[in-house]
């Protein structure tokens, strides 16, 4: 059997196991990703959210053959952008981060929201934000760091 | 604002947003092995024996025969076992560990293993539940004469469900056997010396064989107390059968079906009026303590506490009891027992009013206690109460007077409107005389000679921000910039036990004893050399001693103190209530970080308000938990409070450091109260709702059968 061929953070990597295996574990297990969090593997909370061609998918959903050809971004990818710069200057502002666990999903689906809106109104982020669970904060300073992040980083998306 | 309210960027900020911060199941996997637990299909039977398939080289089968010390875990009580006893208890009753380097591996030998049980009848009905592990009962006054002579006697039972802590992270423990001799457990906990006392007792070594590490730790509300001792014996005497580290981390259908939650109430309450005043009030609480005692008793101390609301009423009488059931044992969460009494008082306040014919604000104010004033167990409000203040902050917020008059009238039409509200406290720190008696805190400050200052605590930052909140403390009194201070995740092998990560006492009772150590170190301070303090908690000296057995004296010796209230339109085609505005007034003294604490009060509402509405689970007529995955059993999510309002409301307690007060816990205990009254207004009708979760369903029933 052919390897699976993708772009993982911006490198080439091919995986020679199974096509069925979850994105989730390949990413976690192969890779050593681990700011790709399991928060329940059904696909309802968002904490194991990775970017696929830009896209938020849930990576417990996802078969690793599904992705072959595409680019796959993991917060250890995004994390050197100068994107990733506002928004963690933002959520660090407000302190929108507490127990930590759903942000890595959180701060990858904040990139997937303003590359389609760039200026969202909170109403847009609320629905942006909408598939990641969060058990700390009430959402409240979460909402309030992506409309800093988009306001202070006017012109990155 | 104070200069130490002052917002900054958290200590644990960047390598949390990075994704670099290291969870229990983030070490890598090489030469671990994975465990996973064979548990009971059945509430209550009598475990005859288990054919355990052949297994290959590398895989352990490991129950109660492999414990070298005893099989009981150190909790309140002991009787939790490690692995069952002769009989399993509740559905899912960890009978055995399988452990082995192959996931996939251990999963086909688990699905192998075949258990032969005799089935016993099982008790599920907490009504006709037999055997109580705690009964309490305490009063004052004479219940006798108020009822005799009062005008009128109400009387109503009030029910509530069960709540998940849902933490984002599942419990997750690792045990790994170390060169020494010495067994090494690390995870997702709470508190680090809990899981050191339960180890070293399972091992049957001293307290010198283990240490334990909390790893960064992915939120615990309470459900990261307890059983994470339980996980750690468990993962303990699986490594130490395998010589080899072994990890444990549950899915999350198993975290939710058999992990500790919020205990079910049911509360009968019986109120004497008499020109218009409740004279006395009689409270019959019953918690539903699962299979095993666990926390129950401390749960239900608090809750009953609580049980008389904040109201100064003459004669009290409560009588608690927290009853088995083979069911998943309950266990802390955030409000500890509080949360079910403060719904029941709150409901009766207002059914007692509006029969009556009394507006149920106006009815609850003229029954406020003042400071000075005797709390339920005859202890005394020693600082100010500030409802009043808070009342007025919150209808100032959202105009509650006003509507709560308007949407008393009736209202037709499909979308009807209702606004309710609830007042109450959270006594902070621990119950009694648990802080002096059993605790006795202890926390120190090392400054090394570079001049950075590092402090030892046992107590877990769970997200709450005890990493950035202690060293602000340590960093102000030492004129320190807060770089030079830092807190690290406590190892039991370096830090003392300054207690658990508990009844919202971290800040208020640890920060303290941090804030004396600093001022000492300040005093002895010598450049280029390496320096340690130590303080000791002391109890405050205006404290009325507190006595379990007669439940008299002061509780706690203060209060945080809240005001709620919660606005909703309900839709009676479809009975969803769409959470128009939540309001909340708090005050938790002085906030040592205004953004963390903003955080736990608007975090903690929410988790209250989902309490109340959406988070329903329950048992099947087998005893088996079915709400077991986030499509079942549902949290807030962005979506449902858009307009959450909190407001810091600041007392400043004087023992707590510069004025702090417990705050964690708080901010959920009262939704409940604040939600089902408002929607029980926007039904109107004279309808009376005495439940909690109120969903869409109940909604829908109650329209059907009050013909609305």
């Amino acid at each position: 059997m052919d390897a699976i061929c993708f772009t993982l953070n911006g490198r080439a990597v091919s995986y020679s196991g199974s096509a069925t295996d979850r994105l989730l574990d390949v990413l976690r297990g192969e890779y050593h990703l681990t700011s790709v969090k399991c928060g329940c593997k059904e696909g309802e909370c968002g904490a194991c959210a990775v970017l696929i061609n830009g896209t938020l998918y849930n990576s417990c959903c996802v078969a690793v053959g599904a992705v072959a050809g595409d680019s796959v971004v993991t917060l250890e990818g995004f994390r050197e952008t100068e994107r990733f710069a506002v928004l963690e200057k933002a959520f660090g502002a407000l302190s929108a981060v507490q127990c930590g666990f759903c942000t890595p999903g959180m701060i990858l689906a904040s990139e997937a929201l303003l590359s389609r809106c760039p200026h969202p109104t909170e109403e847009e982020i609320r629905e942006g934000l909408s598939g990641n669970l969060c058990r700390c904060t009430g959402y409240n300073a979460i909402v309030n760091a992506v409309a800093l992040a988009a306001k202070e980083g006017d012109g990155l998306w | 604002m104070e200069t130490i309210s002052r917002s900054v960027v958290r200590k644990d900020h960047e390598p949390k947003v990075s994704g670099r911060s290291v969870y229990v199941g983030d070490y890598p996997g090489e030469g671990v092995l994975v465990g996973k637990m064979l548990r009971s299909r059945l509430a209550r039977a009598k475990v005859l024996g288990v054919r355990v398939p052949p297994l290959p080289e590398g895989y352990f089968y490991v129950d109660a025969s492999d414990v070298p010390g005893d099989n009981n875990v150190n909790i309140v009580l002991d009787d939790t076992p490690v692995y069952c006893r002769e009989t399993v208890e509740y559905i899912g009753e960890p009978i055995a560990m399988l452990a082995g380097p192959d996931e996939a591996v251990v999963d086909q030998l688990l699905a192998a293993c075949e258990v032969e049980y005799e089935e016993l009848e099982p008790v599920l009905d907490v009504r006709r539940a037999d055997f109580a592990f705690f009964n309490y009962e305490f009063g004052h006054g004479d219940m006798e004469q108020a009822f005799r002579e009062a005008d009128q006697v109400f009387e109503e039972e009030f029910m509530t469900g069960y709540q998940d802590q849902t933490y984002l992270e599942t419990q997750g423990m690792m045990a790994e056997p170390e060169a020494d001799g010495r067994m090494f457990v690390h995870g997702s906990m709470q508190c680090a010396y809990y899981v050191h006392g339960a180890v070293a007792r399972v091992l049957g070594c001293g307290p010198g064989g283990v240490h334990i590490l909390q790893d960064v730790t992915g939120g615990g509300f309470g459900g990261k107390e307890a059983f994470p001792s339980i996980l750690g014996c468990q993962v303990a005497v699986a490594a130490h059968k395998a010589k080899a580290p072994v990890r444990c981390i549950f899915d999350r259908r198993e975290d939710l079906e058999f992990t500790s939650k919020r205990h079910p109430s049911l509360c009968r309450y019986k109120m004497a009026v008499k020109d218009g005043r409740v004279t006395a009030i009689d409270c019959d609480v019953t918690f539903n303590a699962g299979a095993y005692s666990t926390l129950s008793a401390v749960v239900l101390q608090r809750g009953i506490i609580a049980a008389p609301g904040v109201y100064n009423i003459p004669n009290v009488h409560v009588r608690g009891r927290a009853v088995k059931t083979n069911t998943t044992p309950s266990g802390a969460y955030r409000g500890f027992g509080a949360p079910q009494t403060f719904f029941a008082v709150e409901m009766m306040m207002d059914h007692v009013a509006q029969s009556l014919g009394v507006d149920s604000l106006t009815f609850k104010e003229a029954h406020l206690a003042r400071q000075g004033d005797s709390t339920s167990t005859c202890g005394r409000y020693h600082f100010p109460v500030p409802l009043p203040a808070m009342v007025d902050e919150v209808d100032r917020a959202c105009d509650f007077r006003r509507k709560h008059q308007e949407y008393a009238k009736p209202q037709t039409g499909r979308y009807r409107r209702g606004i309710g509200l609830s007042m109450y406290f959270h006594g902070a720190g621990f119950t009694g005389s648990g802080e002096r008696d059993i605790i006795k805190a202890v926390a120190k400050l090392r400054k090394y000679p570079d001049g950075t200052v590092e402090v030892l605590a046992a107590n877990g930052e769970i997200g709450q921000g005890l990493r950035t909140t202690f060293p602000k403390i340590v960093a102000n009194e030492l004129n320190l910039p807060l770089e030079k201070v830092y807190y690290n995740h406590p190892d039991t092998a370096r830090v003392p036990d300054s207690g658990p990560t508990v009844a919202s006492r971290s800040l208020m009772v640890v920060g303290e004893l941090l804030r004396r150590a600093a001022i000492k170190l300040r005093a002895i301070w010598r450049d280029g050399e390496e320096q340690e303090v130590e303080e000791r908690f002391r109890e405050p000296d205006f404290m009325i001693p507190f006595y379990l057995d007669k439940f008299q004296g002061d509780a706690y010796p203060t209060y945080a103190w809240a005001v709620n209230a919660i606005e909703v339109e309900v839709d009676t085609f479809t009975g969803v209530s769409k959470v128009l505005g939540a309001y909340g007034s708090f005050d938790v003294g002085t906030p040592i970080d205004y953004n963390i604490v903003m955080g736990q009060m608007e975090g903690g509402f929410l988790q209250g308000i989902g309490y109340a509405s959406i988070e329903k689970m329950d048992y099947d007529a087998r005893g088996r938990i079915r709400n077991n995955s986030f499509s079942d059993y549902l949290i807030p999510t962005t979506m449902d409070v858009p307009n959450l309002q909190c407001m810091l409301h600041v007392e400043k307690y004087p023992d707590g450091p510069y004025g702090a007060k417990g705050a964690g816990e708080l901010p959920l205990v009262g939704a409940p109260g604040a939600y089902v009254e408002a929607v029980e207004q926007a039904l109107g009708g004279g309808v009376r709702l005495n439940h909690a979760p109120f969903t869409a369903e109940d909604t829908m029933n109650a329209l059907m059968k009050e013909g609305l």
